[in-house]
Order: C-alpha cells, then structure tokens, then sequence
C-alpha cells in the first residue's frame, strides 16, 4: 500500500514536471524570434543593389523589434554577403537552411545569385523571396520560390506600350553582356514578336565598356530604327547615353528600369534629357497623385530611408522592404512559422501595397504585380517626370 | 561607309590612348625590376577617383590632379617598399602573385575611403561634339591623346637625357653591373614604381570623364594596358604604346564589322597570339634570357 502510495506521488510528481516543462517550452515557443536569413550581395560589382538592400533590411528588422515585433515575436535577421558569386550564395543558402535554421529566406540581389539558391530551397522546403529581376525565377513557378521587384518582360512591355502610342514599330536594341542585359535581351525579343514591334537592329556591350560608340554607329546607319532600347546596370547605361549624344542620335532613346535611380541621371547629364524608362512609383513618389494608392507607403518609406542613411533612396532598398514586409506579413496569417503555412500564406498575399506597387499573388504568379506598377518617366532638366 | 570606319577609328584611338598609357607603365616597372606590376589598374584608379572626388568638394581640377598623382605616387613608393623589396630574392613569379595581392588591397581600401559608387567629372573643355568628315568625337578625347602623347614624349626624354633615367636603363640593362658602377638599384625601383604611379594616375585624371571613376575601374584598364605592353615587347616604351593603339582599334574595329560580343575577347585573343607567335613583342629584344 505504501509502496504504492509512493508510487502515486512519484508518478504525479513526475506528471506536474513534464506538464510544467511542457508548459514552459509553449511559453518559450510563443517568443521564440521569427528567423529571417538574407543573402546579398553587399560588397563586388552588384553592391550598388546589395548594399541599400542590405541597409533597409536591418534598419527594417531593427525598427519591427522596437515597436513591439510580430505577434509578439522578435525577428532575427541573419545576413549574409555573397560578394556577388553565384557559388557564395549557394553555400551562405545552405548555411541559412542547416545550420541557422531559418524561416524564411529574403534575398539574392542578382539573378545569378537567386538561381543558385533555388535548387537548395526547393529541396529544403524553406519560403524564399528573391530581390533579383529575370523573369525566369517565378516563370515557371517554383513552389517555395517568390520574388518582389519587377521583371525585365515588363519593363519589355511597357517600353513597347509608350512606343505603339508615338506611333513608332520599329525598335534597335542594345543590351548588355551582363545576366540582367541578357535576359532583358531575350524577352525584349519575345514581347517585341507579340506586340507586333520589328527588331531592326539587336547589339551588345561589355558592361565596363568605356566607350559604345562602335554600336551605336551601326544603329546610327540602321535607317529604319525609329527608337532606340537600352538593357543595362550601372555605368554601361550612362556610357551608352553620352555616346548616343555625341554621336547626334536623334531618335527616342529608351532605358530599362535598370537605371531608376538618380545616379544615372548624375553620371550622364545633361546627355539623359528626354530619355523614358519604366520605372517603380518610388522613384517619382513626390509627383504620383494623391488618389494612387502608393503614394503614402512610397512618401513614407522614402522619408524613412533618407533620414537614416542620408543617401538617395534607391528601387533596390524599395525590394528588399517590400521582400521582408510579405514575409512578416505571411506570418502573421499563417498565425506562426510552420514553412508550409507560411509558403500558402506568401502565395495568398493580396493587395499588398509595397515600394513596387500593390502585389496580390496566385499559385500562378509568383510576383503578383501588373503593368500598372510601372510609371513611364522621362528625364526633364535633371530629374524625373512622368510621362502622362 | 567612309565616316562609319573614321568613327571606328577615332573611338579605337582614344580607348587605344588610354591602353598605351596603362602600358608604358607596366613597361617602366618591368625595366627596372622584371617586375609585372598588376597594381598599375590601380593606379589609374587612384588618379580618377581622386581627381573627381575632389572637385567635387570644389579643389580646382590640376591641383586635384596634383593631389592624386602625389597620393598614387606614395602608393607606388609604399607598394615597392614594402611589399616588393621585402620579397626581393622571391622568384618574379612569387613578385607578380605579390602585385596582385596589393591590388586587391588597394581596390579594398579605395572602396572603404571613396564607397562603391560611380563618380563623375566633367568634360575639361566641353562635351560639344567634335564633327570630322561625319564621324565625331569628344573633346575629352583629344585630351587623352595628347596628353598620352605629352606625357610619352616626356618619359623619353626623361630615360635618355637625365642622369636617374639613364640609372634606370642601366638597371634594366644590367642589374649587378648598374650596382657596382654606383647606381643605388633600390632607390631606381622605388623611383620607377613612384614614376609609373603619377603615369597612371595622370591617366586616370584624364580618362575618368569618357569612363567615370568607380573602385574597379582599374582592372580591365590594367588587362588591356598588359596586352598593349606584351604586344609592343615588354618593357619597351614606344612599343607600349603602339601596343595600346593597336589594342584599341582593333576593339573598336572588331565591335563596328564583327559583332560587338566578341570586344573584349579581341584584346585577350591578341595576346594568346602574341604568346604563341612571337614571345618577345613587336619591338621586343631577342631572347636575352640571363641564366
């Protein structure tokens, strides 16, 4: 009897410490921090899109935490640079997966970079956001895979929509050697079959090119051209610019959404007058009407970036906001971060108005926004307008 | 036609000019040391990113020149002294591998002082198109000739009619020999390397409006100054810069009738040619290998 009695209070003992233990685990469970891991490319060649992305997602993760955090949870931002190599991202991707253990990836700046993470979180199963550009991440759709900024097929689209209203046909194309000029090449070539736009002249250049003026000569005695596209980052795009003038191009020059920000219009001057590229409504925040429905979330989120960088705020940051933003949003309706709840949730974001424009996702569309989020701009006594 | 290939031309001399002048540079270190100086790129982007950077915050355009060629030329020295000498009975191969290494330094450093982005600096005379018989060019890029011409003219002069210039051919001739008719052989490296620094940094200054100035600006100049020297046999001056020319035109030549993709791969093939063919340059010694 006794022994019994003993074995009771044992056994109830031992029931309360696991039920209390259990407790504890739930309560630790509850604030436990959302663990989000970034891979950008801060430093090398792509760092003028890596570095603001960079910024903005601490500044971001650290103003979220302040405030309170999400559901009551932390985030914890784990960063890691890949310097620009595709192969760093794979292997700081792996790391993210196995030994940091997050819930969900934001980043690769390039798409080369984003393509080498795919394969890894796809077998993993982990939710990512990808900040790079190329049609080819979310086409065809990849389950765990998603992205924010707009794709190169859009900036396509929108260039050839502007040139149909002047009433010009017949484009000369010259792109890049570089992933993002590559792709905007080939689906420049796509969108141009099916809106029925010729292709009368399709050429390249190096990306540290210092002088363009041989294609643009061949474009120049193109004699059917009527508007000219280019597909480039970074200086290429303002070399390509000055050459033009020099050379005394008159036709329409267009650029990609590549070039939306302030730099280019510094580093080409006076030569980037009347020149119209498709461009997200952070860019032009302060001229967008106050009926568009970006306008508050663009205004604030670029006083918010000025203030605290003291630099120009850049389309890129506006990724990498819009890319964490989701994310947390996802978490909060998916109520925790179950990976396959909180991929469903990411896929069901709807109306979303972020940096880029209102994004409502589908198991089809992996990016979730329309034309509608491009502005054609063009560029007036040194800063933007848009083109109405 | 005839103004399609004058505007190939003129747009392979410019690019050509900045190649020679990337390549003396290589060429006056190699004299002097047998050293291939992989740091010259940076060279040419320390004197870019200075001069732009300080007119920017209003210092006038030659005094920010002069800065930059001062600051590249205290590079040049500390490079030599303490990184070259040090290593100095390392075979050239472990020397060359060393170059490399401070360029990867300098090209970090340079982004901690300057950051990543691209710096502008405006046109010295203009950006007013100069039209000739329907081709045209920039100003800036007759700035870059004749300054490349200057400053080759001035080298020249400097090898063959002063007294450390004729130390330095001397060393390059004949290291042990230099030393012991009194010829101090350190004092000429570092001279060189200090020499070859204001060289490229000059030519950065002048370059960096036609190519804006960026921390890595330095590494495919420094390539295509490498294949100018190698095609014009290394370590010989006007060969360099005929070299740089060459390189050039055939770039812009190559972009105009072939097809713009295959650019750069001109300069590259040229030199795998170079190597195979005739080792020694176009104006290159015969093999004077010293055993």
């Amino acid at each position: 009897m006794r022994k019994s009695l003993l074995a009771t209070i044992a056994f109830t003992a031992m029931t309360a410490m696991t039920a209390a233990s259990g407790l504890l685990s739930g309560a630790a469970q509850a604030a436990d921090p959302i663990k989000v891991g970034a891979i950008v490319s801060a430093t090398g060649p792509a760092s003028f899109l890596g570095d603001p992305e960079k910024k903005v997602l601490e500044l971001y993760a650290d103003r979220i935490n302040k405030a309170g955090g999400v559901d009551g949870r932390q985030v914890q931002l784990t960063v890691y640079d890949d310097g620009g190599a595709a192969d760093k991202a794979a292997s700081f991707t792996k790391r993210l997966i196995e030994s940091d253990g997050v819930d969900v990836i934001v980043g690769g700046t390039t798409t080369a970079a984003t393509m080498a993470a795919v394969p890894l979180v796809e077998r993993a199963g982990v939710p990512f956001i990808s900040l790079a550009g190329a049609v080819v991440i979310v086409e065809p759709v990849k389950k765990w895979v998603f992205k924010t900024p707009h794709t190169d097929r859009m900036a396509a689209e929108k260039v050839m929509e502007d040139m149909k209203k002047r009433g010009l046909t017949k484009l000369a194309l010259l792109s890049e050697d570089s992933g993002f000029g590559k792709s905007g090449r080939e689906q420049t070539l796509a969108v141009a079959k099916e809106r029925g736009i010729e292709l009368v002249a399709d050429e390249t250049y190096g990306a540290k090119d210092t002088d363009v003026t041989a294609q643009l000569t061949k474009i120049k005695n193109t004699a059917s051209a009527q508007a000219v596209l280019v597909f480039g980052l970074g200086q290429g795009p303002a070399v390509v610019t000055k050459n033009y003038r020099q050379l005394g191009i008159s036709l329409p020059l267009y650029q990609s959404h590549g070039v939306a920000s302030k730099e280019y219009i510094r580093l080409a001057g006076g030569a980037a007058e009347g020149v119209r590229l498709p461009a997200a409504g952070l860019v032009v925040a302060a001229q967008l009407p106050d009926s568009d429905p970006q306008k508050k979330v663009v205004t604030e989120f670029t006083k918010v970036y000025e203030d605290s960088f003291n630099s120009e705020v850049s389309t890129f940051a506006g990724h990498a906001y819009d890319g964490l933003m989701i994310a947390l949003d996802a978490v909060k309706r998916a109520g925790g971060t179950d990976k396959a709840k909180l991929r469903d949730a990411i896929e069901q974001t709807k109306g979303y108005v972020g940096t880029g424009g209102t994004v409502t996702m589908s198991p089809k569309d992996h990016m979730g926004l329309t034309l509608d989020a491009f502005h054609m701009v063009e560029v007036k006594q040194g800063d933007w307008s848009l083109v109405k | 036609m005839f103004a399609e290939l004058l505007q190939y031309l003129l747009s392979g001399l410019t690019i050509g000019a900045i190649y020679a002048l990337a390549g003396l540079g290589f060429s006056i270190i190699y004299n002097a040391s047998h050293v291939i100086n992989f740091a010259q790129g940076e060279f040419i982007m320390i004197g870019g990113m200075a001069s732009a950077t300080l007119t920017a915050s209003g210092v006038p355009l030659p005094l920010a020149i002069l800065i930059g060629c001062g600051g590249a030329m205290l590079v040049g020295v500390a490079v030599a002294k303490f990184a070259v000498e040090r290593a100095r009975n390392a075979s050239t191969v472990t020397l060359i591998i060393i170059t490399i290494g401070a360029s990867i330094f300098l090209r970090g450093v340079a982004e901690l002082v300057w950051g990543k982005d691209f710096k502008r600096l405006d046109a010295f005379s203009g950006e007013t198109p100069i039209q000739v018989l329907g081709a045209s060019m920039q100003p800036q890029s007759l700035w870059v000739v004749g300054t490349a011409a200057v400053l080759i003219v001035a080298i020249g002069l400097f090898f063959n009619r002063t007294l450390t210039g004729k130390a330095i051919l001397a060393t390059s001739h004949n290291r042990l020999a230099a030393q012991l008719v009194g010829i101090d052989v350190k004092r000429v490296v570092l001279a060189s390397f200090a020499l070859s620094a204001a060289l490229g940094a000059v030519g950065g200054a002048v370059v960096a409006p036609i190519t804006f100035s960026y921390t890595e600006m330095g590494i495919m100049l420094g390539l295509k100054g490498f294949t100018a020297a190698v095609l014009g046999g290394l370590g010989n001056g006007p060969g360099a810069v005929v070299g740089g020319v060459i390189v050039g035109v055939a770039e812009a030549l190559g972009a105009g009738y072939i097809s713009s993709a295959y650019k750069d791969a001109i300069a590259f093939v040229i030199i795998l040619a170079v190597l195979l063919f005739m080792p020694n340059g176009l104006f290159g010694k015969r093999g004077t290998e010293r055993v």
